[in-house]
């Protein structure tokens, strides 16, 4: 995936024409449509059925908090629609696309990232080469790049960018004091900002955020999110979070999915299912 | 996974794998052709009757002896989650045990271990050792010598599995399945170079002569004869009066006449000894608590952890399990083979990967299957390649098992 | 004359300053430790049964040298596999065997037995990496999605298949196209079990610098430098073929370094990052768009090809192999990894330390150990067996066992190799560097744009 293709999809977000509309056949997936599309999505594992048939979508820009309790197939949902679990039956498009049973780095390629709900860090590495990893389609990436001497200046003048770019990031996140630390060193919260920081450089057009503030100082927080209707406004990101706090959720998400064995339990406007019985019920005992 | 399941269910996964199912097939068909003597498209020449019958018998012989040896790399390759590469030199610590134990016995047997005992411990490696021959070792020659060796290859082995999983691997539970692959390799040479420090790096020979049954054809009966001679003379019509000679009465093959196939004392003793070792295990792991345990850990370790089975009661009787088993395994091996040097268990090591990798890792049946699987890839792959691939031919089998079908025959089952 | 100490104060600080931006202090290291190598082997030949004689120092401190650079060569292309990326190849003597046996195929002449092709070595070395890499990408596509452990076993099993088939005797001696009329005969083979001559070798050109015949020393005569390097070697006591050797290995060292360059190059680089990220995690390098598995097979490829390369430079210099020889055995491959575990995988300076420490300690110094050994004490013929060496036990008379314990440790030392690993991966699973930060970027990351911005 080109740089083109991908500043062609920012652009989508303004109803223009899809760049990839020669190789999907879809030419009004970037036309004001939803953003992901799971339909009738099914996983089971050995007999387990984790996801059971789930349907939803989530709108262009929007802010989506996707929540259920605990083994509501959230996570495994998230596994489906990067393509790190194969899906037992349904479809998911991105933008129209079908992306059913693309590998996982077809799907980041294509714009949908995703963090993990135990944050998975390069521990041996450190956060700065952890975020040096992330933007896609580096000069150098390539074996003859990487050795052969005519191409060292034109990587190295890459990295260099590259570097500024990731040293703006790692001061958003205030994690630029942990630049040399190895990743296996840090906490829980940091972990977190690192795999969101992470996510964000690879300049996804969605992002699929598992808990992504757990451990996370509530200050930060609130300044994170702030970043995240920022990107929302300013690039036309679309998130889709995971999130057991109800409170951000009810005061950040414009629409909510709830989930509950492995289905869709309601969906909508927060107030509407916060007071929604099944919700009530799914969740009675539970710790919210 | 009742204990009322059966062997014979148990083969039962073999029909439902397709693949294995069109292999099994091609090779069934060409196997046909060649023996009807008709053209057929994949390399080999025609094959007889008796060559099959030979190939198949010694591809037994070898396969339950690898079968054997691989329940225990399964079993802890499951349950501890790591791939054993001392498992090869466990073999060969049972053969070394046993065979020095069973010459003591057979010397005392005979009368002579008198000033023989360093000689026998050594297995023939000393000033004025005594033989193989001297002492008469073999299955017929002195019985009570194998059955004992066997004991001690068993528990000898257990001995040292124990004391290696107390000091290597005990303290690495945690460590994850490369360091403990990496550190079983360090187990493997400390092993197979104490074995070379006390035994030397020649191999010598074992047992003393043979007894052999052979079955022949004679004028359309079958009969076991004991020599050669005895079956060319009863078909040149002169039925031997001093020699061993017994027609099977029922069959009527015409007139054939033809030797089919020779069984020797050693590989009996393997056969009868290794298929009772695997059906004693069967009884156990099916009657006993402890069976229920094992498969539960090598289902998943953290659950029957919480559910109150001792791990590491359960590790340690896998070690006993596996590791007695590898040390019969190897006695026994030796014992057909009728030689033993340092290298024995090995060069098996891979075979014996192949076996549980075919049967599927974790599955003790799957091991026994795996094993005669393997040992008929290896024997019957002569009758298209030549010799020499014999066993390249089976350690391909393995890695186009693991990339094609890495859970195995009796994939996704579990121990036992 | 006044500023010369200044100018050359100023000379060195840059040269310092060059030094530890290329290498850190990691010459220093791996100097120093050479440095005691030759101090103990140094010692060692002179307690030794050839005492003082400095013929006898230069040839022990040549072979120490050479089996050094030869681990750290193949330590270093194991560690692009195992290090980097995670790789757990253990069939590393397959394709050392592959690169030797297709640089033999290339070069040997047509008219010898088994034959080859004639071509010239630069057309060996080149053909004989690029089988090694042709046979790791075949291994890699099926095999690179496996576990490590599975992907252990299948490389192993592979090393064996090739090795085993190098040694039927249906490779002896065939020939290919020989059912095609439009394309000449070719007929090669592996020599099988009587082995295969390689009058072209990488010895050779070494040799002529010192030879007008390199292919046989005894026959021709010296060059112009022979005569003088070979005439002050002998005046010094130091025997002719140690130096072709000595020079021989002077090749492997400068092999060594352009391993170390391009590993140095290959991981401070995004292509090394994403290896370390497919060593670290490899789902997080997918979740960020890496395509996994191109790496994979790429690094596989060059790791093959230097595997390949370090054969040919290991086996083929001798002039002639067989299969059955140590170097293409699954011990070989143990033997490697227990060079990079010593030193640290993933360390490109702990790569050639433990190259240099598993050559100098635990693979020629026992040697030197047991002659020592049995110069300094009169130990008296050792027994033959065991039992005899026991038996003495048993009186309290432990010369016997002493003698038959000295006299086996070529055997005991693979025990004591054993016992290493068990330790390193008890005590210390990354080794003496391992848990050292490697750089992962062409450019230094901790340099920040823009000045130092105080938050």
């Amino acid at each position: 995936m080109s740089d083109d293709a991908t500043a062609a999809r920012a652009a989508a977000a303004d109803a223009a024409a899809d760049a990839n509309a020669d190789e999907t056949g879809d030419v009004d997936a970037r036309t004001g449509g939803p953003a992901l599309e799971v339909e009738d999505l099914r996983k089971s594992f050995a007999g387990l059925v984790a996801v059971d048939g789930a349907t939803f979508s989530v709108e262009q820009g929007s802010l989506t908090g996707l929540i259920g309790p605990n083994g509501a197939g959230k996570s495994t949902t998230f596994n489906c629609i990067t393509g790190v679990h194969d899906v037992d039956g349904g479809t998911v498009r991105f933008f129209g696309e079908d992306v059913t049973g693309l590998r996982t780095n077809r799907v980041a390629e294509r714009g949908l990232v995703r963090t993990f709900q135990i944050a998975r860090e390069l521990e041996e590495m450190t956060v700065l080469e952890n975020l040096m990893l992330a933007p896609g389609d580096q000069r150098g990436e390539t074996l003859a790049q990487a050795v052969l001497p005519g191409f060292r200046d034109a990587v190295r003048d890459r990295e260099r960018a590259l570097r500024e770019e990731v040293w703006e990031t790692l001061e958003l996140f205030e994690i630029d004091h942990l630049a040399d630390e190895q990743a296996g060193n840090l906490s829980g919260g940091q972990r977190k900002l690192l795999e969101l920081s992470r996510a964000l450089l690879t300049d996804p057009d969605m992002l699929l955020l598992d808990e992504p503030f757990a451990g996370v100082n509530p200050t930060l927080e609130e300044k994170l999110l702030d970043r995240i209707h920022a990107l929302q406004r300013e690039r036309g990101l679309t998130f889709l979070l995971v999130e057991h706090d109800m409170d951000l959720i009810m005061n950040h998400c414009e629409h909510v999915i709830v989930m509950h064995q492995g289905q869709v339990l309601a969906e909508g406007p927060p107030e509407a299912v916060r007071d929604d019985e099944q919700v009530i019920d799914a969740y009675l005992g539970e710790e919210i | 996974m009742s204990g009322t399941e059966t062997l014979a269910g148990r083969v039962a996964p073999l029909r439902e794998h397709p693949r294995l199912a069109l292999v099994a097939g091609v090779v069934g068909i060409d196997v046909g052709l060649k023996l009807a003597g008709v053209w057929s498209p994949l390399p080999g020449g025609p094959l007889g009757v008796e060559r099959l019958v030979t190939l198949l018998w010694n591809g037994l012989v070898i396969g339950l002896g690898v079968g054997l040896a691989g329940i225990g790399l399964s079993m802890t390759y499951s349950i501890l989650r790591f791939a054993n590469f001392a498992h090869g030199d466990y073999v060969t610590t049972g053969a070394f045990a046993g065979w020095a134990c069973a010459w003591v016995v057979a010397a005392a047997g005979s009368g002579q271990l008198a000033g023989n005992v360093g000689g026998s411990l050594a297995l023939g490696r000393a000033p004025d050792a005594p033989s193989a021959a001297d002492l008469s070792v073999s299955v017929f020659g002195s019985p009570l010598a194998v059955v004992v060796g066997l004991v001690v290859a068993a528990v000898g082995t257990v001995v040292l599995t124990l004391a290696v999983d107390r000091t290597v691997f005990k303290p690495m539970r945690d460590a994850g399945g490369i360091p403990l692959l990496i550190a079983s390799i360090g187990v493997a040479l400390v092993i197979r170079y104490l074995i070379v420090f006390v035994y030397g790096g020649s191999s010598r020979g074992l047992t003393a002569e043979q007894t052999r049954l052979i079955v022949g054809g004679v004028d359309g009966r079958i009969a076991l004869v004991t020599s050669r001679r005895t079956l060319r003379e009863a078909q040149d019509g002169a039925v031997p009066v001093d020699a061993f000679y017994v027609e099977l009465p029922v069959v009527d093959l015409g007139s054939y006449s033809a030797e089919v196939v020779a069984v020797s004392s050693a590989e009996f003793g393997l056969v009868v000894l290794a298929l009772g070792l695997m059906y004693a295990l069967h009884v156990t792991l099916q009657r006993t608590k402890l069976g229920t345990a094992m498969r539960a850990t090598a289902d998943n370790k953290d659950l029957a952890r919480v559910t109150g089975i001792p791990t590491e009661r359960v590790v340690r009787a896998t070690w006993v399990i596996g590791g007695g088993l590898a040390g019969a395994s190897g006695y026994l091996i030796a014992l057909e083979r009728g030689t033993l040097g340092f290298q024995l268990g090995w060069l098996l090591l891979l075979l014996i990967f192949a076996a549980v990798i075919l049967g599927g890792i974790g599955s003790i049946y799957g091991a026994m299957v795996g094993g005669v699987l393997i040992g008929f890839t290896q024997s019957l792959a002569v009758v298209w390649i030549p010799s020499s691939f014999a066993t390249a031919a089976a350690f391909a089998a393995m890695i186009l098992v693991l990339v094609f079908r890495p859970e195995g025959i009796y994939g996704g089952v579990s121990t036992a | 004359m006044s500023d010369g100490p200044g100018a050359l104060d100023g000379v060195r600080r840059r040269w310092d300053a060059a030094a530890t931006r290329v290498f850190g202090n990691d010459p220093l290291l791996v100097a120093a430790v050479m440095l005691g190598i030759y101090v103990l082997f140094t010692a060692m030949t002179l307690v030794g049964p050839s005492g003082g004689d400095l013929g006898a120092i230069v040839s022990n401190l040549q072979a120490v040298t050479f089996w050094t650079a030869l681990y750290a060569m193949m330590a270093l292309a194991l560690n692009l596999h195992w290090g980097y990326t995670g790789l757990f190849n253990i069939g590393v003597a397959g394709f050392m065997a592959v690169g030797v046996y297709a640089f033999a195929a290339l070069t040997v002449p047509p008219s010898a037995s088994p034959p080859g092709l004639g071509l010239p070595l630069v057309v060996g070395i080149a053909g004989g990496m690029l089988a090694a890499a042709f046979v790791g990408v075949l291994t890699a596509l099926p095999a690179l999605r496996l576990r490590a452990d599975y992907l252990a076993i299948v490389t192993v099993a592979l090393s064996e298949i090739i090795r085993r088939s190098l040694l039927s005797p249906e490779l002896e001696e065939f020939t290919l196209f020989s059912n095609l009329g439009f394309v000449p005969d070719v007929t090669l083979g592996s020599g099988a079990g009587r082995g295969i001559n390689m009058p072209t070798n990488p010895s050779i050109p070494v040799k002529s610098v010192l030879y007008t015949d390199p292919g046989n020393p005894a026959a021709g005569g010296r060059t112009v430098v022979g005569k003088a390097v070979l005439g002050a070697a002998e005046s010094a006591g130091v025997r002719e073929t140690v130096v072709s050797q000595f020079a021989y290995t002077l090749v492997l060292v400068a092999v060594v370094v352009l391993f170390y360059w391009l590993l140095v190059r290959v991981g401070n680089s995004p292509f090394g990052r994403v290896l370390k990220a497919i060593r670290e995690d490899e789902l997080v390098a997918n979740s960020l768009g890496k395509d996994t598995r191109v790496f994979k097979i790429k690094v596989f490829a060059l790791g093959c090809a230097l595997m390949g390369l370090g054969g040919i430079l290991w086996e083929a210099q001798r002039g002639f192999t067989d299969a059955s020889v140590t170097t293409f055995r699954p011990l070989q491959t143990f033997y490697i990894f227990v060079a990079l575990i010593i030193g640290g995988a993933g360390s490109n300076t702990g790569s050639v330390l433990g190259g240099a420490l598993f050559a100098g300690l635990l693979f020629q110094g026992p040697l030197f150990v047991r002659r020592i050994v049995a110069h300094l004490l009169n130990l008296g013929d050792p027994p033959s067996t065991f039992v005899g060496a026991a038996a003495g036990l048993f009186s309290l008379e432990l010369g016997g066992f002493l003698a038959y314990t000295v006299n086996n440790i070529s055997e005991l030392r693979f025990v004591f190799l054993g016992l290493v690993l068990i330790y390193l991966m008890q005590r210390r699973p990354t080794g003496l560097l391992g848990h050292r930060k490697e750089a992962a970027a062409s450019v230094d990351l901790m340099e920040r744009p823009g000045g130092e911005s105080d938050e």
